[in-house]
């Protein structure tokens, strides 16, 4: 099904070059996720999608109704808004419950938590971490 | 021209969308441990939001707008439920 709505010249260049650039940018990041070794290695490539691949195809979006409707249609700003402050909160609590589940396994690779580095370095062992 | 031009663009712009699904699909499949399984699971529904924003380029309709709006905030609201879950063991307490 090959489609698309009648746009001026410079609007149809805008948005196929921004939607190629947002889907490509978000299927990097999920290669990313495929192929790195570890957990705590694969948590960082998916916001590639959920922040340039977002932004860039939101763009895209904006400037084809902008242009479909002659005038600005910003509806978009809304996704832009609720994504760039969700993903640090769901991937962060998500690090957070992996590096739980980790620790009380106790199995190795995981990374070092630096309060209780830094309690060793200090030769202090009666100090614990909060 | 122009608007085969953009037909393409946008064609190809959802080849590389729903690849990406699949990579977070057997993300979700294969993943060694739980935590890789969420993680695969928000891949997915940001690389699901964007492809429905697509559609909503291709056709000229806002619909496909609210659609991914809804989207983007029940996956917020899965991820960290799933996180919370792992982390305690339960997700309302």
């Amino acid at each position: 099904m090959i489609q698309a709505p009648e746009l001026p010249l410079w609007a149809a260049i805008a948005v196929g070059l921004f939607v190629l650039l947002g889907a490509g940018i978000t299927l990097i990041g999920a290669l990313g996720l495929l192929r790195l070794r570890n957990f705590y290695e694969r948590i960082h490539p998916p916001t590639l999608g959920s922040t340039l691949g977002t932004g860039c195809i939101l763009i895209a979006s904006i400037i084809c109704f902008s242009a479909l409707h002659s005038r600005p249609m910003i509806h978009e700003v809304l996704i832009a808004i609720f994504v760039t402050l969700t993903t640090p909160i769901t991937l962060m609590l998500l690090a957070r419950a992996a590096l739980y589940r980790d620790r009380s396994e106790g199995s190795t690779g995981v990374p070092q938590d630096l309060a209780s580095v830094a309690a060793l370095d200090d030769q202090s062992p009666g100090r614990d971490r909060p | 021209m122009s608007t085969l031009f953009l037909a393409l663009a946008i064609t190809a712009a959802q080849i590389l969308l729903a690849l990406a699904m699949v990579c977070a699909a057997f993300r979700i499949l294969r993943g060694p441990r739980a935590q890789d399984r969420v993680l695969g699971m928000d891949a997915l529904y940001i690389a699901g939001m964007l492809l429905l924003l697509t559609y909503g380029i291709q056709t000229g309709r806002t619909l496909f707008f609210e659609g991914a709006l809804v989207i983007g905030l029940l996956g917020f609201a899965g991820t960290v439920a799933l996180a919370k879950f792992l982390m305690r063991g339960e997700v309302i307490e």
